[in-house]
């Protein structure tokens, strides 16, 4: 009997398969189903700091707008007591998700600035989440800013939010960094528990016949996985915070290779949606299969052993390891 | 006695918060301007708010006043303490069941906010003509004049009803008392508890329709008996006033507010008195106190009950000393030998005198007069005036007084100087933009300083008759004692001008004091503001010796994330400047009452006023005043010299605010006013307008089509016209074939654009080497406007396409016509007035059109101008509205109107055969008239007979000549929103098409009563939240398509123009073509979806696309050819129905006030969308 169970930013998890924030997550029914499917953990789909400060804004000019102008309709809409703009109706679906599952759920904030989200990262906690992740995408279309600029951006927003909750706090990073290793070292420095690696950056398309700019998201496909593959065998055993493998997860063996790399749980989203809840234990059986196959005591075992630290060739991961492919075209022994 | 909590209320909150809490049942229908009352109920209702006895009453929205009327009777014979709020026509509907309800003894109280009565015109404004109109029902009248008193007299009339059996009407005066925000003591639960006793409640229900205690009510009775029963209620209307009295009393006992019957205030001693009702009495007290103090012998008596009329009280309540009075109606009764009240007083001081039980020792001298019809603003100057009158040796009966009645002279003059200063009341007036949020702000100001203990406070709130672009005056009175002036501020110790450019068209400063502070917002600095005034303006500020302050509240605004907010940013001024209260105390309960007011918006609104409020200051400087006025800028007439002479001379004084000084004879005898007179109100209202890109364009004409405001126009013509052209003017050669040396301009008339931005949605054409320039884009217009105005002038002179030579089956084609619907007050964006240009620009030349009550109404036919307009052959459409309810029928009787006459025409035109030409007559007689082009050749006949008719003398040359035009067909159009067509009307609306007669309906559809602010109706979607369906409506609207198509001759089309304008050019033509008829469904986007205008062109799309409005045709002409007269015009829906509803907030907002119930409803309109575009296709395809 393989021993499965894991630890992902200090949370106890029976096993690594986490579902991943997604649409599967926007409803007290769709966490229940993911739990009884099995799942681990569960990352709630992300409240985005944009959506709350638009939709804010929204209700006001919408229900203000034309009002007071004409005496004989002073206003278009009832008066409503109970409307919920802000983090109300995210902050009751982590209170009820909480009452009805017993595995963690991990809330999600999604945002760039550092306003506000102290606030509601306290919300959520108090709301019963057991884990915040914080989702900081950020395009730095400003020619004029720094790296450093933004660097500094993802640590104040994890730095703020450290201060004002007491659960662990997950950051979803970009691999879009120059240098992802320092990176990493100083969000490990301003307390992260642990690294989400990585998002799927937002990246627009073009609708030829509107000539518009269109946006729409493609679920991710195992080949993606080579970039987060590359960054948490590089982490492993580097840094402190519990590292999280988040993209092209769709078959157990993709679960075995983030393992490897030293991954502390492995998040499926794509997957889930394509397949349904009940794919998180097709992950999980698959997994034990391979492992009892393989003679694997369990995840702690496996875990890193194959991140740079415990390969044969460490230069594998770096530059070196590309060069030795374009080489390899070439046989060893004709001339 | 209990210490009262005080709360500053409107007058409606005030009235409703009683009777919701003393009733079980309410029964209503949305009416301006007793809405209010009934959307409180229904709010209170949907938050299981309960009454005194912890039930939740039960509101119910009907399909009319006379619904409602029918249910609340319904409702009280079969025992429920049953409740209404109405006004005006919504009272009117209710007659018959209120002889009914009076006559059955039940108890029972209508709560009114008294308006006029639509008669040479429509008015929504307040006075008695109402409930004068119902004094004959057998229902009590019961009058308030304040806010207090309706929130008082409410309760009163409840316990009093219950008492007396006799049903009560409690009325106070629309907008005057219903709209203003005044400083109130509430009445606990306790109190009304104790005022409303439980054994009269329960002998009530006892008296309700039972089985298991039979009996019949509502016989038919004989000559035998009807007059002896209709006589057994006697003895109830003889004990009424007593019990009214007693529990008049009680209430003071309770509440230390007492009342009486008749309340008189002034001198003891008085030797002229006024006799009045209404918030008119508050402003006589006012003026007779204030005379009184002076020596004046001069009274008034104040008149709560008004039926029955206590003849004994009103005569002990008078002064034994007079010698004048005054009585004073806020109503018009043409012909009678008085108005009412005048008449009642007449009659009880004859019979007193006459019997000898009057204390007065001679029969004073009795004269009558109207005051204040439709809000006529009535000040203490003119109280003065009536008593003035009284101690003339002749003093004129039947007079008016607040107008110039130059034709019969009734009126009486009054010194306009006149005021009644109140000790210690501070008076600010504030001029700002319904969009700008003045109004909401002031109304949170008014709620600061009353929450003071030292303070009252008063507000009310004048508003323009455009939907867009509305100007907003406040007026705000704050002071030591409770505000009685219940008029607008004739003197301001404050003005507020929230928009710069008021300055150039409005009078600001008249009515500023002398010293007044004088607050502008202004995109200049201290320094630089000055030269920017008018001289005008300068003028008065020196003359007056005004301090002037000035902020840029829009920088700030913007600066602060505001947008063009900035009500919070010019309320922190005033407190700054007033002040009222010390400036950091001001500023902290500014913010709490912010939070307040936002909360429920999210962190975010609350945040950004915040920090509006904490950058103003520091933007806030007062402008040094120079000692003389070096202004050269003298203010533009209101209308150019080229205006005909009753615009000039009546139109232009409505448009700047001095209608009030227009004389009788100035005013047209019998409503009728000249169309076209839009185009010289020059409004001005956006900074952004549309700019064409003649190389980009490819001339398709959906800008022009879809654009509200028939803003944009096109033309083409030879390009030898240019010669002469402005330098800026564009063309570009037509994209035509068989055109040859042919131009096309389309030109945008900036200075009535709304701004809304459809045009640019719409275009389809986009530069290749920009993909975001379009054929058409919103540009800031002062840099263009000026070079426009040239252009405007030079487009006009190029002449108009010829409608034989346009292609009327193309969107292209049709934009060529002449628009006669144009410049409207419509919301900026509106998805109706589209539909209705096209309407006239299709037929507009032979057009007539009965008009329903509605947002069409109003934007089609309030004054001061009309959007209807007139071709360059002087010919367009002709226009009426009647009434809400009867717009079918009405329509219906202009087509047996024009049939007759036809016949008519044919009859005598034969008659006359021999001297016309037998040839040109049979050709004339024979004509098909389908085709443009056959109308023009018609016009041609018709105009050659005209001309030989001009020749020949006598009665039938002279009937032919009164009856000639009809031998070219006219089109009879009867148009209307969905509250009359769904519910007030429906009844009338399927009448006239089972008549079969050659009638085109349109209905606008926005699928909720839009221009009483947004309640439901048949036509409300599921899931949607409106007005009378907070919780979201749970029933689907009424297929009225289906419904039309049942009868099989009727021609039926379902159009959005956002999905597809040619389908609805289509519909539009077929429909007119149709000899019998018509009806068309039009997809009407509007404000009240809680969309941005800008996407509601999308949203139609979507609307069509999800399956929700499937485009559709119903012709029974092509049976005959074995055709299927169904046509499913758009494709299988391809998107689910959330993603069209979820992007208005009539729908979102279901979702976060209740998920659960959203979810459901949407899945539940899924389901319906589905099986309606099921039976729709099954139809399309039975071949």
């Amino acid at each position: 009997m393989v021993d499965l169970s894991t630890t992902y930013m200090g949370l106890p998890l029976k096993h690594p398969v986490v579902a991943s924030a997604s649409p599967l997550s926007e409803s007290v029914d769709g966490i229940k189903r993911l739990e009884d499917a099995g799942a681990a953990a569960i990352v709630m789909f992300s409240l985005f700091e944009e959506q709350l400060q638009h939709e804010s804004e929204a209700f006001d000019h919408l229900t203000t707008s034309g009002t007071e102008s004409f005496a004989e309709s002073l206003t278009y809409f009832p008066m409503v007591e109970d409307y919920h703009v802000g983090p109300d109706r995210y902050l009751d679906l982590i209170r009820r998700a909480t009452e009805a599952c017993d595995i963690p759920v991990i809330a999600s904030l999604n945002g760039i600035t550092d306003r506000g989200w102290t606030d509601i990262a306290r919300q959520m906690q108090e709301a019963g989440a057991k884990g915040i992740e914080l989702n900081v995408y950020y395009i730095p279309a400003d020619l004029g800013m720094t790296g450093r600029e933004v660097e500094d951006r993802y640590v104040d927003v994890l730095t703020a939010v450290k201060r004002s909750v007491s659960v662990p706090v997950a950051m979803k990073l970009s691999p879009f960094f120059s240098a992802m290793g320092d990176m990493a070292r100083r969000l490990d420095t301003a307390g992260a528990d642990a690294l989400v690696l990585f998002n799927r950056f937002y990246q627009p398309d073009f609708d030829l016949e509107k000539l518009e700019v269109k946006s729409n998201l493609n679920l991710s496909a195992s080949t993606e996985m080579r970039l987060p593959l590359l960054w948490i065998a590089v982490l492993h055993g580097r840094i402190r915070p519990s590292l999280a493998a988040t993209t092209g997860v769709h078959a157990a063996e993709d679960v075995v290779k983030y393992l490897m790399a030293g991954a502390d749980a492995v998040m499926s989203t794509s997957a889930l949606l394509k397949h349904g809840p009940g794919f998180v234990s097709t992950l999980v059986d698959g997994v034990t299969g391979w492992m009892e196959r393989r003679g694997y005591s369990g995840v702690q075992q496996m875990k890193g052993s194959m991140s740079q630290a415990n390969v044969a060739d460490p230069t594998a991961f770096e530059r070196a390891n590309y060069i030795k492919m374009l080489e390899s075209y070439k046989s060893d022994y004709v001339l | 006695m209990a210490e009262h909590e005080v709360t500053t209320i409107d007058g409606n909150e005030a009235c409703a918060y009683v009777a919701y809490r003393v009733n079980e049942i309410c029964g209503i229908y949305p009416i301006t301007p007793s809405s209010t009352m009934a959307e409180l109920a229904d709010q209170w209702s949907s938050e299981g708010k309960v009454n005194i006895w912890g039930n939740v009453p039960q509101v119910v929205e009907m399909q009319s006043e006379a619904g409602a009327a029918g249910t609340v009777h319904g409702a009280l014979q079969t025992g429920s303490l049953t409740t209404t709020f109405t006004a005006s026509q919504g009272l009117m509907l209710m007659i018959p069941n209120m002889y009914k309800i009076a006559g059955e003894l039940t108890p029972a109280v209508f709560h009114v906010a008294a308006r006029s009565l639509a008669a040479q015109g429509l008015s929504i404004f307040g006075d008695h003509q109402d409930v004068m109109a119902v004094r004959s029902t057998g229902f009590a009248l019961l009058s308030a004049s304040s806010v207090q008193e309706a929130h008082d007299m409410a309760l009163i009339a409840q316990a009093a009803a219950l008492e007396a059996r006799v049903p009560f009407v409690h009325f106070f005066d629309g907008f005057r008392t219903s709209h203003e925000v005044n400083k109130i003591e509430l009445l606990s639960d306790e109190e009304i508890r104790a005022m409303v006793r439980e054994d009269l409640v329960l002998a009530h229900r006892a008296r309700g329709l039972n089985p298991e205690n039979p009996f019949i009510r509502g016989t038919a009775q004989n000559p035998d008996v009807y007059f002896q029963g209709r006589e057994t209620v006697n003895r109830f209307y003889d004990a009424c006033p007593g019990i009214v009295a007693k529990v008049m009393d009680q209430f003071a006992e309770l509440t230390g507010r007492r009342y009486h019957l008749f309340d008189y205030f002034g001198d003891p001693q008085a030797e002229r008195v006024l006799i009045v009702m209404g918030s008119g009495a508050d402003i006589c007290r006012e003026t007779a106190e204030f005379l009184a103090e002076r020596g004046e012998k001069v009274g008034v008596l104040q008149v709560h009950l008004y039926r029955p009329f206590a003849a004994d009280a009103f005569v002990a309540a008078l002064p034994a000393t007079v010698k004048a009075i005054g009585v004073l109606d806020r109503t018009k009764e043409p012909g009678a030998t008085g108005e009412p009240m005048y008449l009642d007083v007449v009659t009880t001081l004859a019979q007193a005198h006459a019997g000898g039980t009057s204390p007065i020792a001679a029969m004073p001298r009795i004269i009558g007069g109207r005051y204040g019809l439709s809000s006529k603003d009535f000040t203490p100057a003119m109280v003065k005036a009536v008593f003035d009158e009284l101690k003339k040796p002749d003093p004129k009966n039947g007079f008016t007084v607040g107008i110039n009645d130059d034709v019969t002279h009734t009126s009486l003059d009054y010194d306009p100087t006149f005021r009644v200063v109140g000790k210690g009341v501070v008076r600010a007036m504030f001029y700002g933009l319904g969009a700008d949020g003045t109004v909401g702000a002031n109304k949170n100001t008014i709620k600061i300083i009353g929450e003071d203990p030292e303070f009252h406070a008063q507000g009310y709130f004048v508003y323009d008759s455009k939907k867009s672009g509305s100007q907003t005056i406040s007026h705000v009175r704050f002071g030591p004692e409770p505000i009685r002036s219940s008029y607008l501020i004739e003197k301001a110790d404050f003005i507020g001008c929230h928009q710069f450019n008021f300055l150039e068209k409005t009078d600001v400063l008249e009515r500023a004091a002398d010293g007044a502070t004088f607050l502008l917002n202004a995109p200049y600095g201290p320094d630089e503001v000055w030269d920017h005034l008018p001289r005008s303006v300068q003028q008065q500020i020196i003359a007056k010796k005004l301090p002037v302050y000035v902020i840029d509240a829009f920088k700030v605004a913007r600066e602060t994330g505001m947008g063009t907010r900035t009500n919070t940013i010019m309320q922190t001024c005033f407190f700054a400047i007033s002040g009222v209260m010390p400036r950091e105390e001001a500023i902290e309960k500014i913010k709490a009452s912010i939070k307040k007011t936002y909360r429920l918006k999210g962190d975010e609104v609350v945040r950004k006023n915040f920090e509006a409020v904490d950058h103003t200051l520091a933007h806030l400087h007062k402008v040094e005043v120079p000692v003389s006025a070096s202004s050269e800028h003298e203010l533009p007439p209101v209308v150019p010299d080229a205006a005909p002479d009753f615009v000039k001379s009546v139109t232009a004084m409505m448009m700047a605010g001095r209608g009030d000084e227009l004389p009788v004879s100035a005013m047209p005898i019998d409503g009728t006013y000249p169309s076209a007179t839009t185009k010289w109100e020059k409004r001005n209202i956006s900074q952004f307008v549309p700019v064409w890109e003649e190389d980009i364009c490819i001339q398709c004409g959906n800008c022009s089509f879809v654009c509200p405001h028939s803003v944009i126009r096109s033309k083409f013509y030879n390009e030898s016209l240019l010669d002469g052209a402005p330098e800026a003017f564009k063309s570009a050669p037509i994209d035509a074939r068989g055109f040859p040396d042919t131009r096309y301009t389309l030109q945008v008339y900036l200075e009535d654009c709304t701004g809304c931005a459809l045009c640019v949605e719409v275009c389809p054409a986009k530069s290749k080497e920009q993909s975001g320039l379009k054929a058409i884009n919103m540009r800031p217009k002062d840099p263009v406007i000026e070079a426009e105005r040239k252009n405007i002038d030079f487009f006009e002179t190029l002449p108009v396409n010829d409608r034989g030579r346009v292609d009327f089956s193309t969107v292209r084609g049709s934009q060529f016509l002449e628009p006669l619907f144009e410049f409207s007050g419509a919301c900026a964006g509106c998805g109706e007035t589209p539909y209705l240009k096209l309407l006239s620009q299709l037929f507009g030349d032979r057009l007539t059109i009965a008009n329903a009550t509605g947002c069409s109404s109003i934007y089609g036919g309030n004054l001061p101008t009309t959007p209807w307009a007139q071709n360059s052959e002087g010919r367009g459409p002709a226009w009426a509205n009647s009434l809400f309810e009867d717009n079918a029928e009405f329509g219906l009787g202009f087509r047996l109107s024009a049939d007759k006459h036809v016949e008519i025409a044919q009859e005598t035109v034969l008659e006359l055969k021999e001297a016309l030409g037998s040839d040109l007559v049979e050709e004339t007689l024979a004509a098909s008239q389908l085709t443009e082009v056959e109308i023009r050749l018609q016009r041609a006949r018709v105009a050659e007979l005209m001309k030989r008719l001009a020749e020949i003398q006598g009665e039938k040359a002279d009937r032919l000549r009164s009856v000639i035009d009809h031998l070219v067909r006219r089109s009879v159009w009867i148009v209307g929103g969905d509250g009359w067509a769904y519910d007030i009307g429906s009844g009338g609306v399927d009448h006239v098409l089972s008549t079969g007669r050659n009638v085109n309906i349109l209905v606008l559809d926005t699928e909720v009563y839009s221009n009483t602010g947004g309640q439901m109706s048949k036509s409300t979607p599921m899931g949607a939240i409106a007005k009378f369906a907070a919780a979201g409506k749970s029933v689907g609207k009424k297929d009225l398509a289906l419904q039309a198509i049942s009868y099989g001759n009727v021609y039926v089309a379902r159009i959005a123009m956002g999905a597809n304008p040619q389908q609805t050019l289509l519909a539009f033509r077929e429909a007119e073509a149709y000899p019998g008829p018509s009806l068309i469904l039009a997809y009407s986007h509007c404000i009240a979806h809680g969309i941005n205008m800008q996407n509601g062109l999308n949203q139609q799309s979507l609307a069509v696309h999800s399956g929700y409005w499937p485009l559709m045709r119903y012709n029974p002409g092509v049976r005959e050819s074995g055709e299927n007269p169904f046509v499913l015009d758009s494709q299988r829906p391809r998107v689910a129905l959330k993603d069209y509803a979820y992007n208005e907030l009539r729908y979102r907002m279901l979702t976060r006030t209740n998920p659960q119930t959203a979810d459901q409803l949407m899945a539940l309109a899924q389901e319906q969308v589905n099986r309606k575009w099921e039976v729709y296709e099954e139809m399309a395809t039975r071949g």
